[in-house]
């Protein structure tokens, strides 16, 4: 039906601007050619816009990537070479982003679910709305909640978690007194990109076709049987990107870590102060930053956006895959 | 027959049926299609017993005293494993599955709201008293505050100085540029998609590198804009640091925030203007209207209010924007009207400064009863630009009956 749809307005658009040439009195030709000119610059402009944030971001890193070559000097400002430099902030930047999405994604799961399916239908929307009021909350507010209310609320579960699991590497080390700690800073960007999870599982939850699921409760499912055998199996590649779209964002987010952490150098010890992440490390230093320090830092952003980049792309390819057979749209 | 009647779950269950016979003093008839179940007060008892357990717990654990944060928690644990056990003795294990997961998703909702309500909280209690006894915070900005002055007001009780108002206007001349850039790229883009393509490479590469482009990190696009505006001002007027200290300014900060903001506007504008019915359309062409003319006269003003609703959810996304104003407007203690020249202060980095680096090291807290009130400030105009997306989107919304 749609298909038909967009024939005829296919059919009836071209026709409607040849043969009545200049003569109506409802815009000229040269109008039409202008906007659509208008129309066709703007979408390039966007292609192009990207290109340039690659551009310029390789352009200006160069100096720190290849230091002999591009600027006279055996070594970057703040250590031997870029690699050894950018290496550890990857690791920190990664660790807090692995923190947040397995805190984040049961989570978002399950409410996702219960807008869905459970929730009495007075509260499900609601419940929406409370949860794009999570995803309106700007960064930095979340960082100055993270770094006075939450740390502080953190360091006796520290200092319970050293006790008993001190065990594993994660849990080494001297708890932070101040909680100011990579694992808040992990907390922290899990509430923040619960929002985006939660709507992206919604939708797609919502979508799961409501045969499949009449049919499971007319076997005699349950509702978590129901769940299972029509909602999950329809929706598995969709959470898989929103998950991946969750990443991409934990990655890149700046103030929640550069807030509530208290950085330093890299290790696997999450409750004690110390790592850094790429965000933050260029939020804290550019400002001050020229020369060749600048260069440094543009360099880690242009890894962060490689990064972030790859990350987007699987997760748009697996939803433009999914979309094709599933009917999803 | 009646056996047929009887739910298939019940023969797992030999505990509950005869348990109701003996007690044959019931006042109602017995109900074969309720048999089985546990009864109606069943979650309030094991609430109740959880809430014990979990106080015996909290007292066996904590070490410092009695938490009633962990209380709470370690018996909404023991309340879901208790809830389980009970529907699986009672009833089957197919029901007490059930029941375990529904448990789980209530309180997976209710784990999400703690943060926010907590959030909310915070900014409310630490900015509202700062807000309600200073209004000056909202009409001065920090030219006459330094260390002695807050130290003054930490140590002898003087009045709060200082305030806010440059990084509002600073938030607001780079919104406005960063609107009046993205939002006609933005339109023109999405006008492209809908109108003109016919689903082309060219169509389908935008869509994907705009949802890509969705996903920038906001730093990013905050050191895209700054090498962007560096080149470009090191190529035409030279390399002199006089010209290197022109690159901050809010034009940068808002052709940053616009690298975050067209991809959310031709998202928007772009769902909005497929909804538009094509008999609209071709009603129009049948009457020799050009296609320019059509679109403007039209497409648009029948999709004006989603848009406008996309719009203003875009601007509030990147009114909380830090990152990339950080490194691309500097901080300043006054107050900038010119975009196009001189650093200017943000209220989001407003908040991020004061927090970080104190006006007075040695006395924070004046710093930090700003920054809250600051973020209590910028809260109300994200959380009131949302809702005025959405009475847009409500208001004036097209119907869509009647064709």
């Amino acid at each position: 039906m749609t298909e038909q749809v967009t024939d005829a307005r296919d059919t009836t658009a071209s026709p409607t601007t040849k043969p009545w040439g200049g003569r109506t009195s409802s815009g000229s030709a040269s109008g039409d050619k202008v906007f659509a000119g208008l129309a066709y610059g703007a979408g390039g402009l966007i292609l192009l816009v990207l290109a340039f944030v690659a551009v310029f971001l390789i352009t200006e890193s160069l100096p720190a990537l290849a230091p002999t070559v591009f600027s006279q000097q055996d070594s970057i400002a703040s250590a031997d070479s870029f690699w050894v430099y950018v290496m550890p902030l990857i690791g920190g930047t990664l660790m807090a982003s692995a923190i947040a999405i397995v805190l984040a994604t049961p989570v978002a799961i399950g409410i996702a679910l219960y807008i869905s399916h459970y929730a009495p239908r007075r509260l499900a929307t609601p419940v929406g709305y409370v949860i794009d009021l999570l995803a309106a909350i700007p960064s930095v507010v979340y960082g100055a909640w993270g770094m006075i209310t939450l740390s502080t609320a953190m360091v006796p579960i520290y200092g319970w978690l050293h006790d008993h699991l001190g065990f594993l590497p994660f849990f080494a080390g001297d708890p932070s007194t101040t909680g100011r700690t990579l694992l808040t800073s992990g907390v922290v960007l899990a509430v923040m990109i619960l929002p985006i999870i939660t709507s992206l599982c919604r939708e797609i939850f919502l979508q799961t076709p409501k045969l499949h699921e009449e049919a499971a409760l007319a076997l005699g499912a349950t509702q978590w049987e129901m769940v299972k055998m029509t909602v999950f199996p329809f929706a598995r590649a969709g959470i898989i990107s929103s998950v991946m779209l969750g990443l991409g964002r934990a990655l890149g987010e700046t103030m929640a870590v550069t807030l509530v952490l208290s950085g330093g150098v890299f290790g696997l010890s999450l409750i004690s102060s110390g790592n850094q992440t790429i965000p933050s490390e260029i939020a804290l230093n550019f400002p001050e930053a020229f020369g060749m320090r600048q260069s440094e830092l543009i360099a880690a952003g242009l890894m962060l956006f490689i990064i972030t980049l790859v990350v987007n792309m699987i997760a748009r390819w697996i939803v433009s895959r999914h979309k094709e057979f599933s009917g999803a749209n | 027959m009646s056996t047929a009647l009887k739910k298939p779950d019940e023969g797992h269950t030999p505990s509950a049926p005869p348990s109701s016979k003996p007690n044959g003093r019931s006042t109602k008839p017995k109900n074969s299609l309720t048999a089985g179940q546990k009864p109606g007060w069943t979650w309030m008892v094991v609430a109740a017993a959880s809430l014990a357990v979990g106080a015996g717990l909290i007292a066996l654990i904590a070490s410092e005293g009695f938490s009633f944060a962990g209380w709470l928690i370690l018996s909404a644990i023991v309340y879901v494993i208790g809830m389980y056990v009970t529907t699986r003795v009672i009833e089957n294990k197919r029901r007490a599955t059930d029941g375990l997961w529904r448990n789980l998703v209530w309180a997976a909702f209710i784990v999400a709201l703690i943060p926010l309500v907590s959030l909310l909280w915070t900014v409310f209690a630490q900015g509202l008293p700062t807000l309600l006894s200073n209004p000056g915070l909202l009409t001065e900005d920090m030219s006459t505050t330094n260390g002695a002055t807050d130290a003054a007001t930490q140590d002898e009780g003087a009045p709060l100085s200082g305030g806010f108002v440059h990084g509002l206007i600073g938030t607001l001349m780079i919104t406005v540029v960063a609107t009046v850039i993205s939002v006609p790229i933005g339109l023109m883009a999405s006008i492209y998609l809908v109108e003109y393509s016919r689903g082309g490479w060219f169509a389908r590469t935008i869509t994907f590198f705009v949802d890509v482009m969705t996903g920038i990190p906001s730093i990013v696009a905050g050191l895209f804009a700054f090498a962007a505006v560096q080149l470009f001002i090191t190529t035409f007027l030279g390399e002199s640091p006089v010209y290197l200290q022109m690159v901050k300014m809010g034009l940068s900060a808002a052709i940053a925030l616009s690298v975050l903001m067209i991809p959310v506007v031709v998202r928007s504008t772009e769902e909005m203007l497929r909804v538009v019915p094509n008999e609209l359309r071709e009603a129009s062409y049948a009457l020799g209207v050009r296609k320019w003319k059509t679109i403007m006269k039209v497409v648009l003003p029948t999709s004006i209010s989603g848009i406008a609703s996309g719009v203003t959810l875009a601007i509030a996304r990147v009114t909380g924007e830090t990152a990339p104003i950080l490194v691309t407007a500097g901080f300043l203690a006054t107050t900038n009207w010119n975009p196009f020249s001189g650093w200017m202060t943000a209220l989001p980095v407003y908040i991020y400064r004061q927090l970080v680096n104190p006006t007075a090291p040695a006395a924070p807290v004046p710093s930090e009863m700003r920054a809250w009130a600051a973020a209590l400030v910028l809260i109300i105009i994200v959380m009131l630009l949302n809702l005025v997306a959405r009475i847009v989107a409500q208001a004036f919304a097209p119907k869509k009956t009647g064709r």
